[in-house]
């Protein structure tokens, strides 16, 4: 007994230190970022000056200042919501409809939806721009980011809302039913009520997937409908000149989705964990 | 009103066909029970009256309308659960009134009818709790609750005290046998306990793999099953069958005879069997005894009344009223 305890109390601390050793392994970019953050471009560079350094907010009033924050911030903050609105609205009756109402081609659905994931997105980069630029006009505005954004995120939202709306018992719908509710209904009344734990997981999810992607909202637009993702593409410089501002963008840039996660972690493991930690 | 009439209902899963072509009537006012092994097709059957599933072939009438096509809500039934299907986030009293909230009846009346029914179902304490937090029985009564308030031409009930202990089943299968008395309004009961069909029906219909065996009052398929299948589900214990040269003696490939029908006797004084006594099962109300040893029956059942003073290993000898022995073809029909 003595020994099976013991064993269990060294790994029990062996664990801990080595999750704290992986999180500090992971979090020591964010944390170098920030701390850069506070430095002038000429200290950034320099390794010496790694911990010793005269905290400056000059990179972060720069920032706001000359280079529009604000405005970069809305527009994420406009594109990610609508998106991910717009993703549920399509993707909890679709998923409704192949949770309770499967047909022989469900399952192949599914699949199909999962594998345009797989589609290398720089494989359409030229259409997608010559289109929407030049064809459709709607190249840098909210409408493309936002309609780009909703259909990269669908089949994920659709397959996360799938699984999530399985566990609820069919007979609880039947009933429903039964007692004469109509299919509207039936996801108001029922569905959104008892997935709601489920859909507010997929919702965050969305919206910092939203936030976060940088490959189409740099490449489709310029300046109107521009994210935080492009002001940090734009204030990247090969030559490393400018690591304090870039840095100062970058926590700005993250800042708001990390305090976001950090809220609503329960949320989050639940959807990342598809509801299997209850 | 509550007359359902199914003509050549067929259901098919795949290339799996449930239900062969059905034909049934339900009278209005009858408590009728679906019993069957299980897997036999009895739920799905319940569900194509629902309108859950749809009918391959066929047409499904109530009250003379033809409702095949027409979706559940609009066939005017209600459904109870085995596994009560409440609606876990809301009170009790918000899942009697669910149904009538979407027929969009006025409160005041909604109210009237939740009373009545909570009275009735003795829910009153409960009306504002959520399921959760109630036991499986107050829970099943909940969903009786949610289906009588609506005032159904008929109830579906889907093995409703499956998921219950044995003493609050004997309850609540008088309690629902009384509210049918009280409503005489049309309740299809699908179960596979043939207890609970004898106890509750007014007709029984036996289903085998989707085909209907036999349909009739509980006595009628006690006393004359149409078939091996009907007469060994119905009735416990199970009728014993002897095949052989007893049979044969007496025109049959099977016969059928059951433990009531069977005595011990005195050696010599008419037995027909002998055998040793295996297993008594001692209730005090009945004895049964299971005796080995019998040509084409093995072991052969045999209900005494009352306490008897038997002992494992003990040879008995048997005789059968033979006005109550069933006889049956090598197809298991019977035969007269
Ligand atoms: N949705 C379905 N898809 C395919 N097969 C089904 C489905 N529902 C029921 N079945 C099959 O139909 C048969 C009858 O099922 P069911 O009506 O549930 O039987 P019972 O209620 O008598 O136990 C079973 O063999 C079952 O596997
Ligand atoms: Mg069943």
């Amino acid at each position: 007994m003595a020994i099976v305890a013991e064993t269990n109390r060294f790994s029990k601390t062996s664990r801990t230190v080595l999750a704290w050793l992986v999180g500090l392994l992971f979090f020591f970019p964010i944390f170098w970022m920030i701390l850069t953050s506070f430095k002038t471009d000429a200290v950034a560079v320099k390794p010496e000056f790694l911990f010793s350094f005269t905290p400056t907010l000059d990179n972060y009033i720069n920032m706001t200042e000359n280079y529009d924050y604000w405005r970069f911030a809305a527009n994420s903050v406009i594109t990610s919501v609508f998106a991910t609105i717009f993703t549920l609205v399509v993707g909890i009756p679709s998923a409704y409809a192949m949770a309770f109402n499967p047909s022989r081609r469900t399952k192949d659905v599914l699949m199909w939806m999962l594998s345009t994931k797989m589609l290398p997105a720089a494989a359409v980069l030229y259409p997608m721009t010559f289109l929407t630029k030049n064809f459709l006009g709607i190249f840098d505005t909210h409408f493309l980011l936002i309609l780009v954004l909703s259909l990269i995120n669908l089949p994920i939202v659709v397959w996360m809302l799938f699984t999530y709306f399985k566990e609820i018992p069919r007979e609880i719908i039947e009933a429903g039913k039964m007692d004469g509710v109509s299919t509207w209904g039936e996801v108001r009344e029922i569905l959104i009520p008892l997935a709601w734990g489920g859909i507010a997981s997929t919702a965050l999810l969305c919206f910092i997937f939203c936030w976060n992607e940088a490959y189409w909202t740099v490449r489709l637009t310029t300046t109107e409908a521009a994210t935080l993702s492009k002001l940090i593409e734009g204030n990247r410089a090969p030559e490393g000149l400018f690591f304090g501002r870039l840095s100062a963008v970058s926590a700005a840039a993250v800042g708001p989705i990390i305090v976001l996660g950090w809220f609503c972690q329960k949320q989050l493991v639940q959807g990342l964990t598809f509801g299997a930690v209850k | 009103m509550g007359r359902i009439v199914l003509e050549n209902v067929t259901k098919k899963f795949g290339d799996l066909e449930v239900i062969p072509p059905l034909n049934l009537t339900i009278e209005d006012g009858e408590f009728v029970v679906f019993v069957g092994p299980s897997g036999c097709g009895k739920s799905t059957l319940l569900r194509l009256i629902a309108g859950l599933e749809e009918v391959t072939s066929g047409r499904i009438l109530i009250d003379g309308e033809d409702v095949t096509n027409i979706p559940p809500s609009k066939r005017g039934l209600a459904m109870v659960f085995q596994t009560y299907a409440l609606y876990p986030h809301m009170s009790v009293r918000k899942n009697i009134a669910f149904p009538l909230r979407m027929a969009g009846m006025n409160e005041a009346e909604q109210n009237t009818r939740i009373e009545a029914a909570a009275t009735a179902l003795n829910l009153t304490d409960y009306l504002d709790r959520k399921p959760g937090q109630l036991s499986g029985g107050q829970r099943q009564r909940v969903a009786i609750g949610r289906a009588i308030v609506r005032d159904p031409t008929a109830f579906l009930f889907d093995e409703p005290l499956s998921n219950l202990d044995a003493a609050l089943r004997v309850g609540m299968r008088l309690e629902i046998s009384e509210m049918h008395k009280k409503l005489k309004t049309t309740m299809i009961y699908v179960t596979h306990d043939q207890v609970e069909a004898m106890t509750m029906a007014d007709k029984i219909v036996v289903l085998q793999s989707g085909r209907v065996e036999q349909v009739g009052s509980p006595l009628d398929l006690y006393r004359e099953p149409r078939n091996a299948f009907v007469a060994g589900f119905i009735g416990s214990p199970k009728m014993n069958f002897i095949d052989g040269e007893k049979a044969g003696t007496l025109g049959a490939h099977t016969i059928g005879v059951r433990p009531e029908h069977v005595q011990i006797c005195p050696k010599g004084e008419g037995d027909v069997w002998q055998g040793k006594v295996g297993v008594a099962e001692h209730l005090g109300s009945d004895t049964f005894i299971h005796v080995h040893g019998i040509d084409g029956c093995d072991p052969m059942t045999v209900r005494a009344g009352g306490e008897v003073k038997i002992n494992h290993g003990d040879t008995v000898y048997l005789s059968a009223q033979m006005d109550q022995i069933h006889k049956f073809d090598s197809e298991g029909h019977r035969v007269s």
